[in-house]
């Protein structure tokens, strides 16, 4: 039996979630029905400035013309006003008097303009801007009368403006702020696009309050002002902003904030079966006045309906938008004005151009931009601003395309010859990479993937990106992957988590059946494993194939295919017992060489596979965990041991780190240390988490330490006054960490992403509640523990590697 | 052309990669997790990589050296930049035993 879908709205929202539940076969499980009290199909409300303008035709806007609807089977009520949904019954019901019955019900309201409290809004020639009629009804004004006043100086009122700028009014802005478009732009760039506008021929007030539409028989003739000044005009449009559509929900007994409140699920808090996109939603606190949330929330709204992906969650949209005042080019996206006192802004102006730039850059990132009259650097700090990119060290690269590539390095890739090594650890040419492009790789994952370049340290990666970009220029593309998790499964990392829990999906081979349509991707199996297992513990189901080598024999694969084995030393603290069955293990299996690791741990390189269980057996010592993404050491010092500055018992620390959290998995390698005082021997302060003692008998945490190819000193996480609070708090982090970060992310990217004021509010202050549950989830993690080289053998990989068979038929060739 | 019996198919875990020797030649043999088998040269070409210690998954393996990546079927590189693997016939036969041709 199909199910009936009603729709209540047919504008942006509305029409799009139907087309995306059309393509996700909604047909078959819906009846669907929609209202609109507009009396078309559906048409792109944001191309109305240029129908004002004349630079389109109403006809040249539908999106969905009423004959989609029919071919379709959707039944369209158009001109029909939904007056009330009554949620017991489940019907809703028209102003025509028609009645539909409905099993899942979604409100697409929009907003309407909002009318400020003034005098002689009824009379002839007052108008809002908002529907294709309302531009109809202006256009239809027009004739015979010279001045018009717009009453708004925002986004919408400007392009107002402009429109009937172009349909030869005189054309004044009366706005209430001291600059125009207050919400998008600073005060510089307000100022700035007001004397692009004013060289158009707009007149601008600004600081005037409108308190009354002044008239004569009925019609329009002028605006008084609170200050007492008056203005001329023979018609007005107010546009003064909008309100989300909420009557209707109200009235219905569903809760209303500022607009109608939905959850991730966007649906109702109060029901089940009702949902709300677009405009007239709510979720997060957050109302929208642009398509793109709106988008995202549709397809959202579209896999939950269609059972496509009935776990998918809506999680707020970033907003950067194009937009576009007829003949003047502004991107803005993020924040408008830097916050905190770290935020760097970089600007660039030039009034006479029209030309504004800003980015607000906070650890490194972009939180915001706005960009006046260059529509150019527009798509690169997009996504730069959308995949929360690091920026570049000379920040006027943000701003200019210098050497008219992209920023400097673009320039000096260029004049590199094709033998150039650009990939060290893949030994990948620019002639490779530039090959590859031509061949048709034309995203950063697909070029990286194809070549293998980036793939090793990632260093390289930024010169990869360039040289892309120089050969395919505007073919670039973006993938929606990079925001997945793994790539196999179009997931990112939280609704993944979502959909395992919900399915509960303990295995890796249930993941790619369930979410992934059965298909296998070698590229996702580790990391899906180290997800499962952090999520399940004992309950994960473990499937060795899912593995990578290193982890299916607990040793570290190298470059002629034996085996390096570090068995674990706690804190670095060794004795002779354990150094000569070390030398004893080495002599009999033919260690190529013996050595003692940045780690403070002993290294026997050139183990043949096949030896590995008897020389775990014969050292008899836990593995010291040098492969796996998991904790590895706990680097120490001597601290008040025998050191003659030691303030703290950075060895006892150590060793009790390391026994607390030896093999605990993890999105990436995770090595620690700790130090008696800060002269920092141990380098704790690089660390991915460090531990340092000062006077005064304190520790002070660090996270998000690097000393690899890139160098980073780790961010104080909080001080403490004993080794059990250090144990906690450094717990409590390896769990957020294990959680939140996405995998082959290490703590110093995962930090700066998130942020350390973030990490400290979860981690130190509890905002979020969760403190007790991360020390209990990562305490079961210890619990889990279990030394892999006490595992019985996986026979299939340690059977002697290569079995001489019996020629069962030895046949000549061809026969 | 000779032939090899390798014993039964559990031989090989599912879906992983086992090194076995046929004579002077060692060659890999491979079952994926839908339980079809493959057989392919025992080292990479870009460094001698042991394939069978590769991640296998659907008709793909990924070298545990440097990560190229070979389609199974066709012995073809998909990721990377090298020859193509030599491939070699291989069945089950009604006894559920595996039947290398080399
Ligand atoms: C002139 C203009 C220019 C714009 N320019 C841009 C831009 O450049 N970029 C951008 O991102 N955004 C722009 N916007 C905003 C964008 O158009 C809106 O964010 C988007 O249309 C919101 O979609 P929605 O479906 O939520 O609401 P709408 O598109 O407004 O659709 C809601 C529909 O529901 C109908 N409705 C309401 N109540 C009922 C009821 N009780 N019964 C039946 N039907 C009902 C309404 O009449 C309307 O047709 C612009 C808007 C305007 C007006
Ligand atoms: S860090 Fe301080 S306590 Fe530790 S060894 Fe160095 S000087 Fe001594
Ligand atoms: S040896 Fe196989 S990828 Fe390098």
């Amino acid at each position: 039996m199909k199910k009936k879908l009603v729709v209540i709205g047919n504008g942006m929202a509305g029409a799009r979630l139907v087309e995306e539940l059309l393509l996700r076969g909604g047909k078959e499980r819906f009846d669907i029905v929609m209202f609109g009290d507009e009396p078309y199909g559906n048409y792109n409300r944001i191309l109305l400035s240029n129908v004002l303008a004349g630079a389109h035709d109403p006809k040249d806007i539908f999106i969905n013309p009423l004959r989609w609807y029919e071919e379709n089977n959707i039944t369209l009520h158009a001109g029909v006003r939904v007056v009330a949904v009554d949620r017991h019954a489940k019907i809703v019901r028209g102003d025509n008097g028609g009645v539909e019955p409905y099993d899942d019900v979604v409100f697409a309201l929009g907003s309407s303009a909002f009318v400020p409290r003034m005098e002689g809004t009824a009379q002839e020639g007052v108008f809002v801007f908002r529907t294709l009629d309302d531009c109809d009804s202006i256009l239809k004004y027009i004739p015979g009368r010279k001045t018009a006043a717009v009453i708004g100086g925002g986004l919408l009122g400007l392009e107002a403006a402009r429109g009937l700028l172009q349909r030869g009014m005189n054309v004044h802005v009366v706005h209430l702020m001291n600059h125009l478009m207050e919400l998008q732009l600073d005060r510089t760039a307000g100022g700035i696009l007001q004397r692009t506008l004013l060289q158009m021929g707009l007149r601008i007030h600004l600081e005037k309050a409108t308190c009354e539409i002044l008239g004569q028989d009925g019609a329009v003739t002028g605006l008084r002002f609170q200050d007492g000044g008056t203005l001329d005009c023979d018609m007005v449009v107010v546009s003064a902003g909008i309100r989300p559509n909420t009557q209707l929900a109200r009235e219905a007994g569903l809760t209303v904030a500022r607009g109608i409140v939905v959850g991730d699920d966007l649906a109702s808090p109060d029901d089940p079966h009702v949902f709300a996109i677009g405009e007239c939603s709510e979720h997060a606190g957050k109302t929208y006045g642009l398509v793109a949330p709106l988008w995202d929330q549709a397809r959202v709204l579209a896999e939950r309906l269609s059972a496509r992906k009935p776990g998918a969650t809506y999680h707020g949209s970033r907003v950067a938008t194009k937009l576009k005042v007829m003949g003047v080019d502004l991107a803005v996206m993020g924040e408008r004005e830097a916050s905190t006192e770290n935020d760097e802004e970089v600007t660039y102006a030039e009034a006479k151009r029209g030309v504004y730039k800003k980015v607000i850059v906070r650890d490194g990132r972009i939180v915001g931009a706005i960009l006046l009259g260059d529509p150019e650097a527009a798509p690169g700090l997009v996504q730069s601003f959308d995949r929360g990119a690091e920026v570049p060290e000379n920040r006027a690269e943000l701003l200019f395309r210098l050497d008219g590539g992209d920023g400097r390095a673009a320039a000096s890739l260029e004049s590199l010859p094709d033998e150039a090594q650009i990939c060290n650890c893949n030994g990948i040419s620019k002639g490779d990479i530039l090959r590859a492009v031509r061949g048709g790789a034309r995203s950063l994952k697909v070029l990286c993937e194809s070549t293998r370049a980036g793939t090793g340290c990632g260093t390289c990666k930024g010169d990869v990106g360039a040289l892309l970009e120089l050969a395919a220029g505007d073919a670039v593309v973006e993938d929606p992957s990079v925001h997945y998790y793994v790539p196999g499964v179009p997931l990112p990392k939280p609704e993944l988590v979502e959909e395992i829990r919900a399915r509960g999906l303990t295995s890796v081979s249930a993941v790619f059946r369930e979410l992934a349509g059965g298909k296998e991707d070698t590229a996702s199996k580790p990391g899906l494993a180290s997800l499962l297992k952090t999520l399940w513990g004992k309950e994960y189901v473990d499937e060795r194939d899912a593995r990578f080598i290193n982890d299916r024999v607990h040793a570290n694969i190298q470059r002629d295919a034996t085996f390096s084995v570090i068995p674990r030393i706690y804190g670095g603290v060794t004795s002779a017992d354990q150094l000569r069955k070390i030398a004893n293990a080495a002599d009999k299996y033919g260690a190529k060489m013996v050595k003692i690791t940045g780690g403070q741990r002993i290294d026997l390189l050139g183990i043949k596979k096949e030896d590995l269980p008897h020389v775990w057996r014969d050292l008899d010592m836990p593995s010291g965990h040098a492969y796996s993404k998991a904790f590895r050491t706990c680097k120490t010092c001597v601290g008040t041991d025998f050191c003659r500055y030691g303030v703290g018992d950075s060895t006892g620390l150590g060793i009790a780190i390391e026994e607390r959290f030896q093999g605990i998995e993890s999105p990436h390698k995770m090595k620690l240390a700790t130090a008696g005082c800060p002269r920092n021997c141990s380098e704790a302060t690089t660390k991915d988490i460090g531990a340092v003692a000062t006077s005064g008998g304190t520790w002070e945490i660090y996270v998000g330490g690097a000393a690899g190819s890139r160098v980073r000193k780790g961010d104080i996480l909080c001080t403490v006054d004993s080794h059990d609070s250090v144990l906690r708090y450094m717990g409590r982090f390896m769990q957020y960490y294990r959680e939140n970060a996405k995998y082959l992310e290490r703590t110093y990217d995962f930090v700066e992403r998130v942020g350390i004021e973030e990490v400290r509010k979860v981690v130190v202050d509890d905002v979020e509640g969760i403190g007790a549950r991360l020390d209990a989830d990562i305490e079961a993690s210890v619990q889990a523990y279990a030394d892999p080289w006490k595992e019985v053998p996986h026979v299939t990989q340690f059977s002697e590697k290569l079995e001489p068979l019996e020629p069962v038929l030895a046949r000549a060739s061809g026969e | 052309m000779s032939t090899w019996n390798l014993g039964s198919v559990e031989r090989i875990a599912l879906g992983e990669g086992r090194t076995f020797r046929a004579g002077e030649l060692e060659v890999a043999v491979f079952r994926t997790r839908a339980g079809e088998l493959f057989a392919t040269q025992a080292q990479c070409p870009h460094g001698q990589g042991p394939l069978a210690d590769g991640i296998v998954g659907a008709a793909r393996v990924v070298c545990p050296l440097h990560a190229y990546t070979f389609d199974l079927r066709t012995g073809c590189v998909t990721q990377g930049a090298c020859d193509t693997l030599r491939t070699y016939p291989v069945e089950v036969s009604s006894t559920g035993e595996v039947i290398l041709h080399v």
